[in-house]
């Protein structure tokens, strides 16, 4: 019988991977050969564009990244990207991502979808990927339609916007996806708009550096279906001058106004990551030794 | 101490069923513990256990065949009958046997006398009053089921000890009431004829079908498990949650069953061998992610303990009611293996087999497992996974990153090289849409059908694994009048109602293939070839098996269903191999 040790081959995996050169990025490196499906004017094109130059300037080696998405538009990211992708089901880029990053915690795990994902289908994952506090960086591109089916409404929807699926307006209040996070406890909270491409870079360099889970609000408006780029250009503002980034309360209330749409970095805190608690045991680490393992049993 | 009379013939092969309200306590303890000593002794046991659904009080029982020879089904009916209380009484003694034995709590109980040899005692009473003691019932019990049965009491002395040797107080009351329930029978005329004399001291293991699942797993390298807390498979989460973090791996409870998958799927493809384990709602939650590990060919393990269903059902009650499911379940045409333990000991190496398959295909297995497997013990001479051709996973290798195909269409099995980030330089996108060589989304009719081809032609390769004696043995007589092809737990019923039909003269044979999809056809065809007839017991209402059999195969067998909550008992077979045959012998 071979003993399957999974933790031995992975070392000499990692031994082996150590030999691959390490080369320079530059932005066209992290780009696929895969032309993006969206339409012209999507915002999607905007976060895509600021993620490859987050990598860029990181240096992050394209085997060491996995872009992770469910369904939807904004979810196409993965095929665009020259980096590893896991482009999964509706509503489970973020377990998805749990586990790729639970089981490699090297690697660095971005998961790129959309308000449908993670505030709709995939909304009972939210709180708890943020609970956990999984070093990830989820960047929720929100175009607040349901841009892949054609129109209908989506959980961020304004009350009133009328589409085919809700023809006489949206009746309920819609999902405040930063106030949800903070409240769930994410440890980097942050919004961006498609439209401030340097800033977006900055802050979803930002979100893979926080070593925590960072979520990232980035109003990414639809062209097509739901045009609200006039909108946000005359509503985004940045957060005040003398923030405080560790205040959650403040972070909080400051999330949930309406008159204004705040760009910036809402909160950071420090907080041990899941996957290294979870793994907690590195001193009386062992092996498993079947005979030893089932004494037990005897 | 009760001398066994010589005019009674010892009978050495008996069945213990315990039963009383929960609220009560030790129904279920009572029975392990005293299993527990038998099989340190040496005896062979085989537990069954059945409880309420609820959270506090409501029926429970508690049984255990035990004899000093091998035993491989629950048995038929039951030989002692303890009680713990009325309902127990009323709701066991039509299984009791004849000749059997009654022991109850005279103060609680009102037996019919209605021809059983009968032993009352006020248990509550004695823990009460002369012991002071009132948690000790179970003790005092445990006592007098070794001094009425020939249990060597020191193995019991010796797991009251190891419980409580932090407590020194609570551990000499327990010691006390063992003896003082062992000395009582001294003043009891024994009148049944069970003995279990003596056992051959060899030591066993003793496990449940969840134990043995847990262990393979381990063994067969799983390092990721995610689950959430369903019953019957809990335990399985339970042991990963202990052991996992210890050998650098990781166990998470995951907010709901999609979530466990999907995070298993993350972990695989990112090259750790992962397993979950549910029962079937959270298996019906599954479904999509299932398809999802097919289409982006993903290895993992997926472990069904079924319960009676459907919807919530009978959450702590058997059914083998989930194979249409695992075979068929899910949108859109995909490959899976689907694989069916049928012991304790089995299920080891099938939770091995799982794992080599899983990364040699890349694909979704299934174990189907059921209540009555999972949550029942059995004493086992050895687990081992002896003989297993290693199964790994193909990578790369030194693929140029350009040139690379992580769904090449070309190779004979239908397998192309799976990379792992972090540590291959050939990057792909796992995907979820139909797709090209290289991973690319590609909806034409051509690339769909070349690629579904390709992820069932995996299934092909499979089945040449599977179609040996040891995934699919067979047992009885070469040529057979009847012929019985069961799956899962429900083995050691027809082996030995097998047994005891060929000693009443009988020509009959058993096979129980392990794998059901793909089925180990050339193995199945031969064997129905050699029976003039074939009967497919199985425990639920629609006969999914022998469904699966007359698809596959064009056979029609004689069905044999039991939907309920319980096993099949050898003697149920053995009744409906009479009534078959009963015109051949004519």
């Amino acid at each position: 019988m071979p003993t399957h040790n999974g933790a031995r081959v992975a070392q000499a995996d990692k031994a082996a991977a150590a030999t691959i050169p390490v080369e320079t990025l530059t932005v066209k490196d992290y780009k696929s050969d895969v032309k993006p499906v969206w339409c012209p004017g999507c915002g999607d094109f905007g976060v895509l564009s600021a993620t490859y130059k987050a990598l860029a300037q990181l240096q992050t080696q394209r085997k060491d990244v996995v872009v992770v998405s469910g369904i939807g538009c904004s979810s196409r990211t993965p095929y665009f990207m020259s980096t590893y992708g896991f482009h999964s089901v509706h509503g489970r880029s973020l377990p998805v991502a749990t586990g790729i990053k639970l089981a490699n915690p090297d690697l660095t795990v971005l998961v790129m979808a959309g308000d449908g994902d993670l505030m709709a289908i995939g909304a009972g994952h939210f709180p708890h990927a943020a609970a956990r506090n999984i070093n990830l960086t989820c960047v929720m591109m929100d175009n607040q339609t349901y841009g892949l089916t054609k129109a209908q409404a989506s959980p961020t929807s304004f009350i009133g916007h009328k589409t085919k699926s809700t023809p006489y307006g949206v009746i309920s209040k819609p999902v405040k996806p930063v106030l949800v996070a903070l409240t769930a406890g994410a440890t980097f909270v942050a919004r961006g708009y498609s439209a401030k491409p340097n800033d977006l870079t900055q802050l979803i360099l930002q979100g893979i550096q926080h070593e925590g889970f960072s979520f990232l609000h980035v109003q990414s408006p639809c062209a097509e279906f739901f045009n609200t780029y006039d909108y946000y250009d005359e509503h985004v503002t940045g957060l005040p001058e003398d923030w405080d980034r560790h205040d959650l309360g403040g972070a909080i209330s400051m999330a949930a106004t309406e008159e204004k749409v705040h760009l910036g970095v809402f909160y950071e805190e420090d907080r041990p990551v899941f996957e290294r608690t979870a793994r907690g045991f590195e001193s009386e680490r062992s092996e498993f030794v079947l005979e030893e393992y089932l004494k037990r049993f005897a | 101490m009760p001398k066994q009379q010589d005019n009674v013939r010892a009978r050495d092969d008996f069945v213990i069923r315990i039963g009383g309200d929960t609220a009560i306590g030790g129904v279920i303890s009572t029975g392990e513990n005293f299993t527990l000593a038998a099989a340190r002794l040496g005896f062979r046991t085989f537990t069954f256990r059945t409880y309420p659904a609820e959270i506090k009080g409501g029926h429970a029982w508690f049984q255990v065949r035990i004899s000093n020879r091998p035993v491989f089904s629950l048995g038929d009916g039951c030989d002692i009958l303890i009680a713990f209380d009325q309902e127990a009484y009323e709701l066991h003694k039509q299984d009791l046997n004849t000749g059997g034995v009654l022991i109850y709590d005279s103060d609680l109980v009102s037996p019919q006398h209605d021809g059983f040899v009968e032993y009352g005692i006020p248990f509550q009473n004695i823990a009460r009053h002369e012991l002071d003691f009132v948690r000790g019932t179970n003790v005092l019990i445990l006592g007098v089921m070794a001094g009425l049965f020939g249990l060597n009491p020191t193995a019991l002395e010796q797991g009251v000890t190891s419980r409580y040797k932090r407590r020194a107080e609570l551990l000499e009351k327990n010691l006390q009431t063992l003896r003082y329930g062992y000395e009582y029978t001294k003043k009891i005329q024994k009148q049944d004829k069970f003995w279990l004399g003596t056992a051959d001291h060899i030591a066993r293991l003793i496990m449940s079908g969840n134990d043995a699942i847990a262990a393979g797993a381990l063994h067969a390298g799983c390092r990721y498990y995610a689950g959430y807390p369903i019953t019957p498979a809990s335990d399985i989460l339970e042991t990963m949650a202990i052991q996992l973090p210890r050998l650098g791996g990781v166990c998470l409870q995951a907010e709901d069953e999609m979530a466990a998958l999907a995070s298993v799927l993350g972990a695989s493809y990112a090259g750790t061998r992962a397993m979950t384990a549910t029962s079937g709602p959270g298996f019906s939650l599954m479904t999509e992610l299932m398809g999802l590990s097919s289409m982006a060919e993903i290895p993992c393990v997926i472990v069904n303990s079924q319960r009676s269903g459907p919807s919530t059902g009978m959450p702590t009650k058997l059914e083998q009611a989930d194979l249409f499911h695992a075979l068929y379940g899910g949108h859109g045409d995909f490959p899976r293996i689907v694989l069916a333990p049928a012991s304790v000991q089995n299920c080891f190496r099938v939770a091995v087999l799982a794992f080599g398959l899983a990364e040699r295909f890349q694909m979704p297995v299934i174990i189907l497992s059921d209540q009555s497997l999972s949550q029942r013990t059995e004493t086992i001479e050895h687990v081992d996974a002896e003989g297993f051709p290693v199964m790994e996973r193909l990578r790369p290798n030194g693929t140029s990153p350009e040139d690379y195909l992580r769904f090449e269409l070309g190779s004979a099995d239908g397998v192309s090289p799976m990379a792992v980030p972090g540590v291959d330089p050939q990057t792909y996108v796992a995907p979820g849409l139909e797709h090209d060589e290289r991973g690319h989304p590609m909806l034409s009719a051509q690339i769909h059908e070349a690629m579904t081809n390709k992820r069932f032609r995996k299934l092909d390769a499979v089945q040449r694994h599977i179609d040996t004696e040891e995934f699919a043995p067979r047992y009885g007589d070469e040529e057979a009048e009847l012929g019985i092809i069961g799956w899962g737990a429900t083995q050691g019923s027809i082996r030995e109602a097998i047994d005891r039909a060929r000693e009443k003269g009988y020509k009959v044979a058993a096979m129980h293939p392990r794998c059901l999809n793909p089925l180990p056809e050339q193995r199945l065809r031969e064997f129905i070839a050699s029976c003039k007839r074939i009967m497919v017991p199985e425990c639920n209402h629609q006969g999914q098996f022998a469904h699966h059999l007359a698809a596959n195969l064009g056979l029609k067998p004689i069905r044999m269903n039991k939907i309920g909550g319980l096993p099949f008992t050898p003697g149920e077979i053995l009744a409906k191999i009479e009534e078959v045959l009963a015109h051949a012998y004519a």
